[in-house]
């Protein structure tokens, strides 16, 4: 089964395909520029790479929020108009989670902090099982830098902290964490769209599909005015 | 004719707070024009909220193009090109157009066609009046752009005027806000005029001494407060219905007299109205008695054409896809694109 998956909910921007088990290509940037630019000529440029056809892929997969607002939709919007010009159905990945599946393995708790500015973090905790693979300890959500960390202190184990939010709050993380902790390196450290397609395979496999309609970015916030205004 | 092809554009709008799809045929046939409106949720706040705009606008994306295609009767496989708006208006709301249009014509192997907002507005004339052709004077009124624009052919501008401050529509939500009629202004003051009495109120009509052709609404509208402002320190009742009245003539005078000067001084015998203001009644009565006095003949759209939509957007698609005019994979929401720019 060949899934298509896309990462642009942060400075990432990222499209990769995979086949079943395989990763066939993936194409990734982490540098200042719009998504809205650079996307779909990633995506045309890997499929031309690759000698492949959009229209051979079986599954469109996305991580799906948090993020950042805009980058989010650009992928949303890439994937459902891809969804609706191609018929194919739709895995969404909470970014979260994408981003833990990059410590596959780990014998660590897993924490990837994604910068949501004003001190907080979008957030989660994560266990890797032989068993069960990826599970969730902590389902994905806005957090003070300091309620994550401390929330990783009560757990008592080894962690390690991955993402973009380890950069602004590196010293708050060294300062307060009270366990054996690590930062991911360089090349498991962000989004990527490989990861997203790994774990929309197994969430495909546990029947977590959408059509490419009624899905929404879980942004995980309310615009401004909705929590000014208290609707 | 019959010989000739017909070409099939599906359009795609998401400038401002409608999202919509359509696919129209030739520039002037309306095959479809789903429109979903977000306006009973921007009214709870008094005005377009940008990042709720853009949310509704993935929200109902799909849906609306589906919509629009199956009610034109024809699937992807019958759509010759894809054109979408890609500037002027909000750009977290356009970004959603922008992507699933360009992801439909990547994956459908369809030319892709930006389309200006504005150059929309003034091809929804081309849908009401099969007959009209450029040369021609156009006027763009609405809620965020003035515009006075001498057509000199299918995509071809020159522009004589624009506003200095507001857009003639936000003059009228700002004064309709503070007369107490609520979101959106322009129809609510409209209805409200009628009842009123015009030369109530004497309100200013700005002129701009560089350029005649120039607009400003700013000091009308500060007048309008003013009056609203001294009125109640004096405990004095106000008669809305005449400020309503009064503020709708001074800004249909100006606009008026502008654009038919323009069209007279340039030798234009056809004005066309274009934008979500080219509704108001008052503006389509000011402009029908000077057009009518000049020998000029005047040409504007029904409502469902004037308000945003992406008819308008196939139509000007369809002049700029027989221009040759395509875009890449890396077309981008350009928030504050000029008229002519490609």
């Amino acid at each position: 089964m060949k899934i298509l998956a896309f990462d642009s909910s942060g400075m990432v921007a990222s499209v990769a395909l995979t086949e079943d088990d395989i990763l066939l290509g993936e194409y990734t940037t982490n540098h200042k520029k719009t998504h809205s630019q650079t996307l779909l000529p990633m995506l045309d440029e890997l499929m031309k790479m690759l000698s492949m056809d959009v229209k051979d892929v079986d599954v469109l997969a996305l991580a799906n929020g948090p993020g950042s607002f805009t980058g989010l939709r650009i992928g949303a919007a890439t994937v459902k108009g891809l969804s609706l010009a191609l018929d194919k159905p739709v895995v969404t990945v909470p970014t979260l989670l994408g981003l833990a599946y990059n410590m596959w393995g780990s014998d660590h708790v897993i924490c990837p902090l994604m910068d949501a500015r004003r001190n907080q973090v979008y957030t989660g905790i994560y266990r890797y099982t032989d068993e069960e693979g990826i599970t969730t300890v902590l389902d994905q959500t806005p957090l003070d830098i300091a309620d994550i960390i401390d929330r990783v202190n009560k757990i008592g184990e080894p962690v390690v902290y991955l993402g973009d939010g380890t950069v602004p709050y590196a010293e708050q993380i060294k300062e307060k964490t009270k366990v054996g902790y690590t930062f991911a390196p360089a090349h498991m450290n962000r989004q990527s769209a490989g990861t997203v397609a790994v774990a929309a395979y197994e969430l495909y496999k546990q029947g977590h599909v959408s059509n490419g309609d009624d899905f929404a970015p879980d942004y995980l916030r309310k615009s401004q005015a909705e929590r000014e205004s208290g609707r | 004719m019959s010989d000739e092809r017909e070409v099939k554009i599906l359009a795609i709008e998401s400038s401002c707070d409608e999202t919509s799809a359509a696919v129209v045929v030739n520039g002037r046939k309306v095959l479809s024009n789903i429109i979903y409106s977000q306006i009973d949720i921007h009214t709870l706040y008094g005005g377009v909220v940008p990042e709720i705009a853009s949310r509704k606008h993935i929200e109902k994306v799909n849906q609306v193009i589906k919509a629009a295609l199956k009610e034109a009767d024809c699937t992807l496989d019958d759509i010759d090109a894809v054109a979408v708006t890609y500037g002027p208006g909000l750009v977290g709301a356009l970004l959603v157009g922008v992507g699933a249009a360009k992801a439909i014509s990547y994956a459908k192997k369809l030319p892709l066609v930006g389309v200006h907002h504005i150059e929309g507005h003034i091809a929804a004339n081309f849908i009401e009046s099969p007959d009209l052709e450029p040369p021609f004077m156009c006027l763009v009124v609405s809620g965020g752009h003035t515009h006075l624009v001498k057509v000199t052919g299918y995509g071809e501008f020159e522009i004589l005027g624009v506003t200095r401050d507001d857009a003639a529509g936000e003059a009228f939500d700002k004064v309709a806000r503070a007369i107490g009629l609520g979101y959106p202004g322009g129809p609510k003051v409209d209805k409200l005029a009628k009842e009123g009495n015009p030369d109530a109120i004497s309100f200013p009509r700005a002129k701009i001494s560089d350029n005649e052709y120039d607009f400003s609404f700013s000091g009308l509208k500060s007048a309008v407060l003013n009056y609203i402002n001294s009125a109640e320190m004096k405990h004095e009742e106000i008669n809305r219905a005449d400020v309503a009245a009064s503020f709708q003539k001074s800004v249909t005078d100006v606009l008026s007299e502008h654009a038919v000067n323009a069209a007279k001084k340039y030798g234009m015998k056809k004005l066309a109205l274009a934008g979500g203001v080219a509704s108001n009644s008052g503006l389509r009565a000011a402009m029908k008695e000077l057009c009518d006095k000049n020998g000029i003949e005047l040409y504007y759209p029904k409502p469902v054409l004037c308000t945003d939509n992406a008819a308008m957007i196939g139509a000007a698609g369809y002049y700029e896809y027989i221009k040759g005019t395509r875009h890449g994979w890396d077309l981008n929401a350009i928030p504050n694109l000029k008229l002519g720019e490609r």
